[in-house]
């Protein structure tokens, strides 16, 4: 089967060779000039047909060291298709046709009729198949030295970005062919961060060629190929091994900071999510006395809010989630004042059963939610200003979810520190934390900060929720399992204390973080847990513990 | 004034409600040999698993009979008592897989019957003694202990969980063959397991009774209710505390033995805080340092769990949570309690 020719024509990419190429499609051509001089910078050369063709018909032997020659004369030719031509061959694309003299890349090679185009003009040229067109081979070594070259060549196109791109590429690419070309682009390239890319990799090239004097711009260098060269220079016997050595100890040693600084923002972001979830219990055990064994069941209700908000606005997942915020927190105030007003409110001064009817509700609360919606898994998507990561460096890249959250965590934390504060409320809710029948006796309405508290509390756990909805699935059991942990921090930081709760949740995660590498995440959890326990032994009011005769 | 001295010889029966619920338990245990006894085809005939689910219960009424204990009379509110019953049920479970293979060398020890029944005692009497001592020493009282002890057996099911611990990882301990030479699996050692676990819970009710109304007993009492005076009046209050939290933390840990066998497997989620709590309910269903109201309390919920959750799973959550707001709100005393109500109104009536 021949390829069949085209009888229309559709003008592909980089079609600059175009204008030369006869005169039957006068009007394409026109078109295609139009969008040539838009695309194309006018200082791009050009090359004939005819020394196109003799630029690709090299490329036809069975020799590899006369291909990667070819390969040469290509990239250091003015042809404007030399850059698509190379990462044709790269990729195994670029073919010959078996009875004739026309050169074609194929477009899609999937199934057994393959789409081609002519390789000069771009033009389609129908299907051809393996029968009909003889794709030329590659091996190894040609491969690498393609890449370099794909790479040195981008430098010269695009935009910052591209260049940036096809830069750090060539990082252990360099080779003897090539230094001289890339070392050329080094003097033309403008942009401070292109050429630091280019420096490391002509730096690393003459480090692998025994230059000691470069290995000066390595340092401190996290590229992950420069480490690997060097590491492998340094177990070498060349000259420069020990030289190597230290400058690979050197990044070493700057990785492993930056390591710690990743678990150190894995620690805080988890120890975000327990303040969120722990802020609430504080302050309701702190002011009421009562500990709110449903307080997880709420941070649930407030992660099935976001879910069910962002079910009613399919498609947008960033105002789902923003509007989630007042709407978590409205549904789990509601639910925590209901609460209150039916149950905990008799059970005045009775803490052991407020715990176990506060248990109580988080079980039918628990229960509701598998009968009404399902014990199934939910999950909530985040929008793409949460999605995926903040890549400060090589070593070093922040999750934005757990940015989010950790960010989340500062905001509110900062909010109920000024409302406690600040507002009225704030200064009722700390005189009866302090000593609540003096409080009453200046006329403070106890039962009504009581109500209000509670709320509160509630409502923050579930902003906690909608926090943790953005990091994990919402299910029922989503409450129980960050409610042992919330009462950690509680205890560990003390009680009526906001501060406390934070340094003591955002230790409590940074501890767990520091400890998972070494001994596993359930052990991890288990010390400390045991660690807790222990503390408590020393100071048993906790971190910060209230200062006077009340404590 | 040393713990020895603070029993007293006492008449453990002339408490109405003691020989009553001596009685009960006496009979209903031998009208459920007998009616086991029957032939299959009889009317009355229990069969071997009634006997088995019955024997279970019976285990839970000892668990039951340990929370009350401190509870009801200690004031102190354990939310890890599920844990020492584990901690039972494991040094069992070792007791009967090293029969067959034990799962690490260390646990070939536990082959020998005599050592694995001082484990029993010793493993969760052992652990009660070190928390015990470390939280009634620095004073960590009401809902701080009840949370602490949370933890605790939320940390240890974390630690079972370990496949590190050959403790069988999640799956825990299970496919036991035969209990001291005898195969586990016939009918006569249902019975058996049953009159052992009814033994064990009368003469825990027994010695319970004792020990409330010993000079220990009031001690515990007049802490429950007013600890700071007991202190000032001389008495070491972290040591009366530690040794009745021991006694508990054993008891619970025969059960979690007798349990094991008539369940056939004993895994991590005994050391779930849920089932912990649920014991909580049990005690306070059928009303505070009554003991016998504990008893009626694990056989009444355990009865309707095996119910509800056969009929309507759904609802058993619902009627548990349920259980909690309306004892807390409207039985603070329990069905004891309410039985006792009565019984003075009709005296007053009369």
């Amino acid at each position: 089967m021949t390829p069949t020719h085209a009888t229309n024509v559709r003008p592909e990419g980089m079609t600059g060779s175009q204008a030369g190429f006869g005169f039957r499609h006068c009007l394409t051509v026109v078109a295609v000039l139009l969008a040539w001089l838009a695309i194309v910078s006018p200082v791009q050369a050009e090359v004939t047909p005819q020394r196109a063709q003799a630029l690709l018909q090299a490329l036809d032997t069975d020799d590899f060291d006369a291909k990667a020659e070819a390969a040469q004369a290509i990239a250091a030719s003015d042809a404007a298709q030399k850059t698509r031509w190379l990462e044709a061959l790269l990729d195994g694309r670029l073919g010959r046709e078996r009875r004739g003299e026309r050169f074609y890349i194929i477009t899609d090679d999937s199934g057994r009729e393959w789409s081609i185009i002519d390789a000069i003009t771009f033009e389609d040229a129908g299907t051809g198949s393996r029968r009909s067109v003889d794709a030329f081979r590659i091996n190894n070594a040609l491969r690498t030295q393609l890449q370099g070259l794909i790479a040195s060549l981008s430098l010269d196109e695009g935009d910052e970005a591209t260049r940036l791109e096809a830069a750090k590429r060539l990082i252990g690419e360099v080779d003897a062919q090539s230094v001289d070309a890339v070392a050329a682009k080094l003097d033309d390239e403008e942009s401070p961060a292109v050429r630091a890319e280019i420096d490391t990799a002509l730096a690393l090239y003459r480090v692998e060629q025994g230059d000691a004097s470069a290995l000066a711009t390595l340092r401190g260098n996290l590229d992950t190929r420069v480490r690997n060269s060097l590491s492998t220079i340094a177990a070498s016997d060349a000259p420069i091994a020990a030289e190597a050595g230290e400058t690979l100890a050197g990044i070493e040693s700057k990785r492993a900071w930056y390591e710690r600084g990743q678990t150190l923002f894995f620690g805080l972001s988890a120890g975000s999510v327990l303040v969120l979830a722990a802020i609430g219990l504080a302050i309701t055990f702190g002011v009421m006395g009562v500990i709110n064994m449903a307080h997880g069941e709420l941070i649930m209700l407030g992660a099935y809010t976001t879910w069910m908000i962002q079910q009613l606005l399919p498609g947008q997942p960033g105002l789902a989630l923003l509007l989630a915020i007042p709407g978590g927190f409205l549904v789990a105030a509601a639910f925590g004042i209901l609460i209150e007003r039916s149950v905990i409110r008799f059970l005045k001064g009775r803490p052991l059963e407020t715990l176990l009817a506060t248990f109580g509700i988080s079980l039918i609360l628990q229960q509701l939610v598998r009968t009404v919606f399902s014990p199934l898994n939910r999950r909530v998507n985040s929008p793409d200003w949460l999605q995926g990561a903040w890549q400060i460096n090589e070593a070093l890249s922040l999750t934005l979810n757990r940015l989010g959250v950790l960010l989340f965590c500062l905001v509110v934390f900062a909010a109920l520190w000024a409302l406690m504060r600040y507002t009225r409320l704030g200064l009722e809710v700390r005189a009866v934390t302090q000593n609540r029948a003096m409080a009453r006796s200046m006329g403070v309405r106890a039962a009504r900060v009581d109500m209000l508290t509670f709320g509160l509390g509630a409502g923050v756990a579930g902003l906690a929720g909608v926090a943790l909805s953005q990091i994990t699935n919402v299910g029922p059991n989503l409450g129980q399992s960050y409610i042992v942990d919330s009462f950690l921090v509680v205890v560990f930081g003390g009680v009526g204390n906001l501060w406390g709760t934070l340094v003591a949740g955002m230790s409590l995660g940074v501890i767990n973080q520091v400890l998972q590498p070494w001994v596993g995440a359930v052990l991890a959890k288990v010390i400390v847990l045991v660690g807790v326990i222990l503390f408590i032994q020393k100071r048993p009011q906790g971190l910060f513990a209230p200062k006077g005769r009340t404590s | 004034m040393s713990l020895a001295t603070m029993f007293k010889r006492n008449s453990l029966l002339d408490e109405r409600s003691t020989w009553i619920t001596s009685v009960v338990l006496i009979v209903g245990m031998l009208a459920v040999v007998v009616l086991h006894a029957l032939p299959p085809d009889h009317a009355w005939h229990l069969n071997g698993s009634v006997v088995s689910l019955l024997g279970k219960y019976l285990t839970y009424m000892l668990l039951a009979l340990a929370v009350d204990l401190i509870w009801g009379y200690l004031g102190i509110l354990s939310l890890g008592h599920g844990a020492f019953f584990a901690l039972g049920g494991y040094a069992m479970g070792l007791y009967l897989t090293a029969q067959q293979a034990p799962l690490a060398p260390w646990q070939a020890v536990m082959a020998h019957f005599p050592v694995a029944a001082l484990a029993v005692i010793l493993a969760p009497g052992l652990l009660a003694l070190i928390f015990g001592w470390l939280a009634f020493r620095s004073r960590v009282t009401g809902v701080y202990f009840s949370i602490i002890t949370q933890a605790l057996t939320f940390a240890l099911m974390l630690a079972f969980n370990r496949n590190e611990m050959a403790m069988g990882g999640s799956t825990g301990l299970t496919r036991f063959d035969e209990l001291l030479g005898f195969a586990l699996a016939g009918e006569g050692m249902t019975v058996a397991l049953f009159v052992a676990s009814g033994v064990a819970v009368l003469l825990a009710f027994w010695g319970c009774k004792a020990v409330t109304r010993s000079r220990l007993g009031r001690v515990c009492m007049a802490t429950r209710d007013a600890e700071a005076r007991v202190r000032f009046i001389g008495y070491r209050v972290e040591h009366v505390k530690l040794a009745v939290f021991v006694l508990s933390a054993m008891i619970a840990g025969i059960a979690g033995a007798l349990y094991v066998p008539q369940v056939g497997i004993i895994n991590p989620s005994t050391f779930a805080p849920l089932f912990s709590i649920e014991v909580v309910v049990w005690v306070a269903l059928g009303g505070r340092a009554t003991l016998y109201g504990a008893l009626l309390g694990a056989l009444v919920v355990n009865y309707l769990k095996t119910v509800l959750t056969g009929v309507m799973p759904d609802a058993w959550l619902f009627l548990l949570g349920g259980l909690f707001v309306v004892v807390t709100m409207f039985l603070p005393q329990g069905v004891a309690g309410l039985m006792a109500h009565l019984r003075r109104r009709r005296e007053v009536t009369a």
